[in-house]
């Protein structure tokens, strides 16, 4: 069996001293984990068969049976992956029905929004500085997209879509979520009894109930609740509904920062004289909050794949711009595979870059560097 | 407190004054804001016409619905059509949960591996499935399950009589009848029967070290009431068997490409967080405690099912409760595409009689009901298996 037994085992056959063999020690340390036994052969011969077979598909469908030119006729006879589709077709799905002459507007605030979240990755510029950063990242994007001032043509949101729509929809998902569920996770671990149970409703019910529903929600009645001659713009509805999900998600992570802050920290700084407010901002929550930021890494990495959802209900987002290119007339039934494939490859690479650094931090975090 | 020592009598230093002020205005607002939507509501409602009222649960739904496991036609009520969506809903859940539960068990142990082969097939399996959103896999699969495959008359037969074709999976099936849910039933006794005897012949052996056989009755106890009510009811066991045909499959029962694509996607993306979770829950049991099972002799399967497992289950739980709630709640994204799931039916429920409140409100009300449901069996199954401080 390969099991963690395994593992404790390997533990104790390390060796203590340098064995001087070096040639033996790497057939050993290599080797037998691979052919040590018949079952680990087998396995790995199955593993070997697996990744092959893995490989050859994959390189044969997007290398040797690739169909590089022509259109798509030559796509409709071939056996692999259509690279003409994708010389068509790659700045509608990115860009989707933003108007094609102002595409360097949106691809200048992508660049603009991914290098601030490159800074703010860094712990060493974790200060107040970043929410100038931020401010400046917002205003210069918002100015970008929309248009309207300095010359730039104006562009309504119903023209915003694809990557950037994605973007947009996590960040400020993301970026209004944080402060509210910051304010639900201290209303739900306060003291005051009406307060705490208005919270625990609010958070446990968005919590029960899947994002799909509080977008339909979102969407269809949240034009009856408002007053007469009042209509709120349909990306607006769904970024409400976005935000609303995440503040109750970030909530209880917020939570869980909260509950590791010993009583103590607490009771020092009522002694201190500091009145809740205080208390909270300059002793718990700076201290809550590092301890909640690999689950908000993760907690992020979720919303920006559950901004998809919102192709449901009928806005473009990336996934949405992708099926429709697929579903052009030109290539229906023809690119069947292409777009998911780059789809998937470049929420691959968001997530996974995201996920790596909340391992980093988590790392960092117990290595005790605060 | 404090200030009323210090003999200030304004109220609003009173922090038990305030404490109530603060509630009162946080219900208040909350109120006033409630009501202040629910009089929005009411006038947008009267002035575009639309009922009011669940009255329309028991008006003649006339739409169909593709596949419902109770029974259902167009000329039935709405509330019969949502009660459909439910359980359409919950067995894709279910079937879901179980898939994924075992999928998750041996990539979680596999990534644990130490073939570095083995571990590093496990790794890309699960970062391939948790860094690309779910609606995308499932669209995905859909997609391929309905171009790339085979049409009807050319189905590939992947285990003997089980056909894959771009209209689903057709499996063998048989003819339920209120005799099979005997036997079931008479089956489950005797199961619950066999788990009795068995307790308290370890809390004998437990109590007085003397260990007996007891598996000739355990076997009895399993075997006997399943044959008694095969004896009275003699129901009839032939199975319907696919078959290809001319022009289509005859026979079997069939898994439609919605479904089979949505139980796809649900379960290997579930699968995925499972193993993560099985993995951590394995890892956090010291490195002692396989040291002093191997001390006491057992073996490595034994030391992973006494030792192990009953120690990792303490983490594995919580997180996995949470993992079958956000399963169950992602099948939602059945809408998607095209299995009338509860979401899908309340949707052309609410496109034809344009009750938009009442429909969101019964499909939010049920998942979170289901959901407070999964969730008090799994905190009473964590209290179970948690650890027992003395």
């Amino acid at each position: 069996m390969t099991t963690a037994t395994d593992i404790a085992e390997a533990q104790l056959k390390m060796p203590l001293r340098r064995d001087p063999d070096v040639g033996r020690r790497l057939m050993h340390r290599t080797l037998k984990p691979l052919i040590g036994t018949p079952v680990n052969a087998v396995i790995t011969l199955v593993c070997l068969w697996i990744l092959w077979l893995g490989a050859k598909g994959a390189y044969g469908w997007h290398v040797t049976r690739a169909v590089t030119e022509g259109g798509a006729q030559a796509c409709k006879v071939g056996h692999g992956a259509c690279w003409p589709f994708y010389e068509a077709k790659i700045r509608f799905m990115i860009f989707g029905v933003y108007p094609y002459d102002e595409h360097w507007r949106v691809l200048l605030a992508m660049i603009i929004f991914l290098g601030a979240i490159g800074i703010t990755m860094i712990p060493r510029f974790w200060n107040r500085s970043l929410l100038v950063l931020w401010g400046v990242t917002i205003v210069a994007t918002a100015i970008l997209i929309s248009g309207g001032i300095f010359g730039l043509t104006y562009v309504p949101t119903t023209q915003w879509s694809g990557l950037p729509l994605s973007f947009l929809l996590s960040a400020i998902g993301l970026a209004f979520g944080f402060p509210l569920g910051v304010v639900l996770a201290l209303a739900r671990s306060s003291k005051l009894p009406a307060i705490r149970v208005i919270a625990i409703i609010f958070i446990e019910v968005i919590r029960g109930v899947p994002l799909i529903s509080i977008l339909f929600m979102a969407s269809v009645m949240l034009p009856l609740f408002m007053p007469s001659g009042i209509t709120v713009d349909k990306l607006l509805r769904a970024q409400i509904a976005i935000i609303i999900f995440a503040a109750a998600y970030i909530a209880e992570a917020v939570r869980g920062g909260l509950q590791a802050i010993p009583r103590g920290q607490h009771e020092a700084a009522s002694a201190m004289g500091l009145h809740y407010w205080q208390s909270m901002r300059l002793i718990v929550l700076p201290q809550a909050l590092k301890i909640a930021i690999p689950p908000l890494v993760n907690i992020s990495i979720g919303f920006f794949q559950d901004t998809t959802l919102v192709t449901i209900i009928g806005l473009l987002d990336f996934l949405s711009t992708v099926r429709t290119a697929m579903t052009d007339p030109n290539w229906v039934g023809i690119a069947v595979l292409e777009g998911y494939v780059f789809a998937a490859f470049v929420f691959l690479v968001f997530s996974y870059g995201m996920g790596a650094y909340s391992r980093f931090l988590e790392r960092r975090m117990r290595l005790g560097h605060d | 407190m404090r200030v009323d020592a210090l003999g200030g009598t304004r109220l609003l230093y009173n922090l038990r004054f305030r404490a109530i002020l603060y509630q009162v205005l946080a219900v208040g607002g909350i109120v006033l804001l409630g009501l202040y939507l629910f009089s929005n509501v009411s006038q947008k409602l009267a002035e575009q016409n639309i009922a009011t009222g669940f009255g329309y649960l028991s008006r003649e739904a006339g739409f169909v619905i593709s596949q419902t496991l109770i029974d259902y036609k167009p000329t039935d009520t709405y509330g019969r059509a949502i009660l459909a969506g439910i359980v359409n809903t919950v067995w894709v859940s279910a079937w879901s949960v179980v898939l994924a539960t075992i999928i998750g068990l041996f990539v979680g142990i596999a990534r644990l591996s130490r073939n570095p082969l083995l571990a590093f097939l496990a790794f890309l399996y699960v970062e391939a499935l948790r860094n690309v959103p779910l609606l995308l896999y499932l669209f995905l699969w859909y997609a391929l399950i309905v171009t790339s495959l085979p049409t009807v008359r050319e189905a590939w037969e992947i285990l003997p009589h089980v056909f894959l074709s771009n209209s689903g999976l057709t499996v063998p099936s048989l003819m339920w009848t209120s005799a099979h849910s005997m036997i079931l039933a008479a089956l489950i006794l005797g199961g619950v029967l066999g788990v009795f005897i068995h307790r308290r012949a370890t809390a004998q052996r437990i109590t007085s070290g003397k260990s007996r056989r007891t598996w000739p009755l355990v076997a009895m106890a399993l075997l006997i009431p399943p044959a008694l009510a095969l004896l009275i009811v003699q129901p009839d066991f032939t199975i319907s068997l696919p078959e290809k045909g001319r022009f289509r499959l005859a026979g079997g029962s069939q898994l439609t490409p919605e479904f089979t694509a949505l139980l796809l996607g649900l379960s290997l993306s579930a699968s995925a967080g499972i193993a993560e979770i099985v993995r951590s829950g394995i890892l956090s049991v010291r490195k002692g405690q396989w040291e002093a099972a191997r001390a006491l002799g057992l073996k490595d399967g034994l030391t992973m099912r006494l030792v192990v497992l009953p120690q990792a289950l303490r983490v594995i739980i919580p997180p996995l409760t949470s993992s079958y709630l956000s399963l169950f709640k992602n099948s939602s994204l059945a809408i998607a595409i095209g299995y009338p799931d509860l979401v899908m039916v309340s949707n052309t429920t609410m496109n034809q009689t344009g009750q938009a409140i009442e429909g969101i409100a019964i499909f939010m009300l049920v998942y979170l009901g289901l959901s407070i449901a999964i969730s008090l069996f799994m905190n009473w199954y964590n209290s179970r298996v948690a650890l027992k401080e003395r």
